[in-house]
């Protein structure tokens, strides 16, 4: 069984292999190739699986050592494979929801001159993701860890021709070297805390080690999990992400990247535990940048900017809930989980309407779509449901057991942080149901199809006729399918997983698991989270079914203008990263010029001044030279005679 | 001196040598270094060797004395009287110096160097010696033998071997390679017809180049002197009949306009005569075998006239012209 | 008189020699004055071995003799040479030993 974890990560870097080196003879069958790997890949997951649910509890994790990498002296790295059950959930999750993408991409990709090459990367992200989560040491993480960023980078950028593309993908990319900085020095400051990286030794001896180290660690991995996770404050480049392909945004969002963040907090839980300063910063980004998305989610229009806003927010639930140690683990897991089922769901679902409305993407040009897309709907509603945690579905268990967490973390920081997640499920219900509205509901306000000369960069597939309505119409069947499986998940994993306790018993070999001390009863909890939920929706149905929705954007207030703005967070970045950075680097200029060109060109100077004298004394008369001969003979003698003298 | 072992001072007679001697050889020294031209440098470079030969045979060292003569006075001092003459011993240098401060360093330079070796010596403080009595008790020549052939027998074979290395590297240096076959006598004709004779002009006016052998001087003239051209059957010169080396010199004597001269005057002078004894002798002067009566008649008018002779001749003509004059009546009347 | 003077005296010689090398530009006087050094260093051979009592010192100037006349065979043979290239023997007009 070791053997076949190698295989979960080769089957897909053999596709992106296969597909980027194959050349355009692959052109035809690309895209099956890519997707029958992932497929592969999830099947072995589910056979590794199958195979874990038979053994005991105490011997499910395995682990296959495959080589030495880099043997120096006292330095010892090794690929490595460790396949537990948190690592497990993630396989299959990111297989699962990565295959249906994939298949899902064969429709939506259909016309892209490219998609041969789309899915190479697709398959490479999927392997770089296997290996970040398979991985048995920080290093080989590391390794997975930079994969996921060059795969996002490719693919965020992949129209590339797009010049917001471009630049999208080049944010991401350096956003992300912020955190990988942080997860670089953290392997770092382990090698010289614990002597090695491996998982097994590390985490077993954190708490021997010193706090203040750990919480060292422990801020520096929070960084790195900030980039990869778009965590307040290098969530910048989420948003800007939008513009590849909708399967990458699915992706992105729900199976890999996102997640690797919390994958990381949770894997180094030990570290965590023995560092409640490091803690502390964790929840608090999480529950500020729960709260930011949200709040950002409220005021695009944009549908893929909204839930990329939501994602956010989601995403801050799981940090905070993996900030809260024992008491979350499990549950930020499983959030991610069924997160990663409904957002996959809904970004499908989005990239569906998308497909639909001749690449529009204004919310406010959509309405009254539920006609024409049944099936999107069905799918994109239970999606939505899910995702604000209507009752019985998959949201609703996972949050609500973040919320209860929150508030049994304790103390004034518990009922804080209850606070904020309890307003963090009003806002979601809010803007989840402002979604839905504009895009299925009320009247058609659909706009002529842009000319495609104009807006540069329409996404490939799209047979828009300038001028023309859209003619809305059901995606193909490889689109629908993937939607409909995911909306299983979306309706019924959450119920699955917390039946009889079973995701909690699951992972508890793993991550632990404490109950906590909860001010508050979990009915009471459930009651206040319904309470915020219809609120939520009454308000964003005042707001956007009763009344007719203008299809220009009001002014709005100070903070929907904010909100529209990404909350600032690019000015703020501009004002506090690149304006200092710009003049360093002008000063760094005049002085390179001024003060070292002066030194090297003086020292220059003066070198050539002197040998221009000097060379004076070489006239090449042989005289001359003769004098100088003597001279020294001369002096020769002198010096004997004066240390015989002597 | 044989007896001398462990002395403090010389012999007077030696003393007196040393300081007559002594100073020749310094005079010798300094005038090798100041004479203006090289011969004379090398002279009084072979009287400093001369003395030096007679000091070292004061010293004991008769082999060397003798070799001093020999090898260096007359051997190499005449190697290098050979070089000036083939350098040109005509050129005296210009003591100027032309380098800046190369005469002030050198003279500093060797006044302090000098300095130090004579307060060098005098530190040493020597006032006894040995002397070569017993050293060359054996006689002088067997005692250097003795140390050359088992002592220093590998320097004196190394000496060998860099004498016959520097005998070759000599020839090596001096000479010249051949780039080219040697042309045989036919390829030497057949360049001769294409570019004519090397280092002679075509004759004036013909645009031919000469491709025979130059005619001899003095041909159809009256005198076959080196200097003198032959004359062409028009009775004007022929510059090629002449050296290059006289012709580029400007040193041609044209005589042909005076013996036509003097011809004429002879027979002027004999038509006198017959003309005071009655007709007799005239056949004599039918024989004349340089057929000058063809250009009697206006020959001697228009080649000899003084304006002529000092626009065509220089001013360094040479003043035995009238001695070689003297000969063209003789020939004449014989 | 001691022999010593014989030694001052070739100080002097060799001295004059040198300034000789330094101050003429004709290649064969500056070669003749290199001579007159060499002359001047056997005669403080010469002396030496006096001095000593042995001969020595008179082996030695024998082979500075041998060397002296390879040098010159040689050296006048590159005079030569010079000479019939450049049609000068200045030392001073073979200065190309400068950039």
């Amino acid at each position: 069984m070791e053997n076949l974890i190698g295989l979960l990560v080769a089957a897909p870097l053999l596709g992106a292999a296969v597909l980027l080196c194959g050349g355009r003879a692959l052109d035809r069958v690309g895209h099956w190739l890519g997707t029958a790997l992932a497929g592969v890949s999830f099947l072995i997951g589910a056979v590794l699986f199958a195979d874990m649910l038979g053994e005991e509890t105490s011997d499910r994790a395995l682990h296959s050592h495959l080589f030495s990498w880099i043997p120096v002296g006292g330095f010892r790295a090794d690929v490595g494979f460790q396949l537990d059950q948190l690592s497990m959930t993630f396989v299959l999750l990111i297989t699962g929801v990565g295959t249906l993408i994939h298949i899902y991409s064969i429709g939506y990709m259909e016309h892209d001159e490219r998609r041969r090459r789309f899915f190479g990367y697709l398959n490479l992200f999927l392997a770089a993701m296997l290996l970040l989560v398979l991985a048995d040491n920080y290093l080989l993480l590391y390794v997975g860890w930079e994969g996921v960023g060059l795969a996002s980078y490719l693919l965020i950028g992949f129209w590339q021709h797009k010049p917001s593309a471009a630049t999208a993908a080049k944010k991401a990319f350096i956003v992300n070297r912020v955190g990988d900085v942080g997860l670089s020095i953290a392997i770092m400051l382990m090698f010289t805390t614990f002597g090695t990286f491996a998982f097994a030794p590390v985490l077993s001896e954190a708490d021997r080690a010193g706090e203040g180290k750990l919480t060292a660690i422990g801020l520096m991995l929070l960084l790195a999990a900030c980039g990869k996770s778009a965590q307040v404050p290098l969530q910048s480049w989420l948003g800007d992400a939008m513009e590849g392909p909708t399967p990458v945004s699915a992706l992105i969002h729900a199976a890999t990247m996102v997640t690797a963040g919390v994958y990381l907090i949770t894997r180094s839980g030990a570290i965590f535990n023995a560092a409640p300063d490091a803690q502390t910063a964790v929840v608090t980004v999480g529950a500020v940048t729960l709260l930011f998305g949200a709040i950002v989610g409220c005021a695009k229009d944009d549908i893929k900017k909204a839930l990329a806003g939501s994602t956010m927010s989601q995403i801050g639930y799981m940090i905070l809930a993996a900030g809260l140690g024992p008491i979350g683990y499990v549950f930020a897991i499983m959030h991610l989980v069924t997160h990663g089922f409904f957002k996959a769901g809904l970004f499908l679902g989005a990239g569906s309407v998308m497909h639909a409305m001749n690449d529009e993407v204004d919310m406010r040009k959509y309405g009254g779509l539920r006609r024409y897309m049944p099936i999107t709907f069905a799918t994109f509603g239970l999606g939505y449901l899910a995702i604000i945690g209507f009752p019985g579905l998959s949201g609703f268990w996972s949050k609500d057991k973040i919320i209860e967490a929150a508030f049994a973390k304790g103390g004034t920081e518990g009922w804080i942080l209850g606070a904020a997640t309890l307003l963090g499920a009003a806002i979601t219900a809010y803007y989840m149901t402002r979604v839905m509205l504009l895009t299925f509901f009320g009247e058609k306000r659909w706009q002529p199809a842009p000319d495609p000369h104009k807006t540069a960069g329409i996404e490939p597939g799209a047979e828009a006729h300038p001028g023309e309505l859209p003619h809305p119409h059901e995606s193909p069947k490889s689109m629908t399918i993937p939607m409909i499986v995911l909306a299983f998940g979306s309706v019924f994993a959450g119920g699955l997983f917390s039946l009889n306790d079973a995701f909690v018993n699951w992972l508890e070999p793993v991550t632990g698991h404490d109950h906590g001390d909860s001010p508050l009863s979990a009915a009471t909890v459930t009651a206040g989270t319904m309470v915020v939920l219809v609120v939520g929706v009454a308000l964003a149905w005042a707001q956007y079914g009763r009344r007719p929705v203008p299809v220009t954007a009001p002014r709005g207030s100070a903070l929907t203008r904010a909100a529209r703005r990404d909350l600032l967070q690019d000015d703020f970045n501009h004002v506090v990263l690149v304006k200092p950075g710009e003049y360093l680097t002008r000063g760094l200029d005049r002085v390179d010029h001024t003060l070292v060109d002066g030194a090297v060109n003086g020292a220059a100077a003066s070198v050539g001044g002197l040998s221009g004298r000097l060379r004076k004394l070489q006239n090449g008369y042989a005289r001359t030279y003769a004098v100088s001969m003597f001279g020294g003979a001369a002096v020769l003698i002198a010096a004997t005679l004066l240390m015989r003298a002597v | 001196m044989s007896a001398m072992l462990a002395a403090s001072t010389t012999s007077t007679g030696e003393a007196v040598q040393f300081w007559v001697l002594g100073t020749v050889a310094v005079i010798g020294a300094l005038s090798t270094v100041l004479m203006r031209k090289a011969v004379h440098s090398a002279l009084s470079l072979a009287g400093t060797m001369i003395v030096l030969a007679v000091f070292y045979l004061a010293n004991g060292a008769y082999f060397l004395g003798i070799v001093q003569i020999v090898v260096y006075t007359g051997a190499i001092m005449m190697l290098f009287l050979f070089v000036v003459m083939l350098v040109g011993v005509t050129a005296a240098d210009s003591l100027h110096e032309t380098l800046k401060g190369q005469r002030w360093l050198a003279v500093l330079c060797g006044l302090g160097f000098g300095i130090l070796l004579c307060a060098g010596i005098a530190n040493a403080s020597l006032k006894t010696w040995n002397g070569t009595g017993t050293a060359n008790a054996g006689g002088n020549v067997e005692g250097l033998a003795e140390l050359i052939f088992t002592k220093y027998v590998f320097a004196f074979e190394i000496t060998g071997a860099l004498l016959i290395t520097a005998a070759v590297g000599a020839m090596v240096l001096t000479h010249r390679e051949r780039v080219e076959g040697r042309k045989s006598q036919r390829e030497q004709s057949q360049d001769r017809a294409r570019r004519g004779i090397p280092g002679q002009p075509a004759p004036s006016g013909s645009g031919w180049p000469l491709v025979t052998p130059a005619p001899a001087p003095g041909v159809y003239a009256r005198h076959n002197a080196v200097d003198i051209p032959g004359l062409l059957p028009d009775g004007s010169t022929a510059e090629v009949s002449v050296n290059a080396t006289l012709r580029e010199r400007g040193q041609i004597r044209d005589v042909s306009g005076r013996a036509l001269a003097a011809l004429a005057e002879l027979e002027r002078r004999a038509g006198d005569w017959r003309q005071q004894r009655g007709g007799t002798g005239a056949t004599v002067v039918r024989t004349d075998p340089s057929g000058s009566t063809r250009y009697r008649p206006e020959g001697g008018a228009t080649v000899y006239t003084p304006e002529d002779e000092a626009g065509r001749q220089s001013a360094d003509r040479p003043a035995d012209d009238g001695a070689n004059d003297g000969h063209a009546p003789e020939g004449a009347a014989k | 008189m001691n022999p010593v003077n014989y030694l001052y005296l070739a100080s002097l010689l060799f001295t004059i020699g040198a300034a000789g090398v330094l101050l003429r530009r004709n290649a064969i006087v500056v070669f003749m004055c290199v001579e007159l050094m060499l002359n001047a260093c056997n005669l403080a051979f010469v002396a030496f071995s006096r001095l000593h009592g042995n001969l020595d010192g008179q082996i030695v100037a024998f082979f500075t003799m041998v060397v002296a006349a390879a040098e010159v065979v040689v050296g006048l043979a590159i005079i030569v040479t010079v000479f019939r290239s450049r049609h000068s023997a200045s030392v001073d007009d073979a200065s190309l030993m400068k950039l």
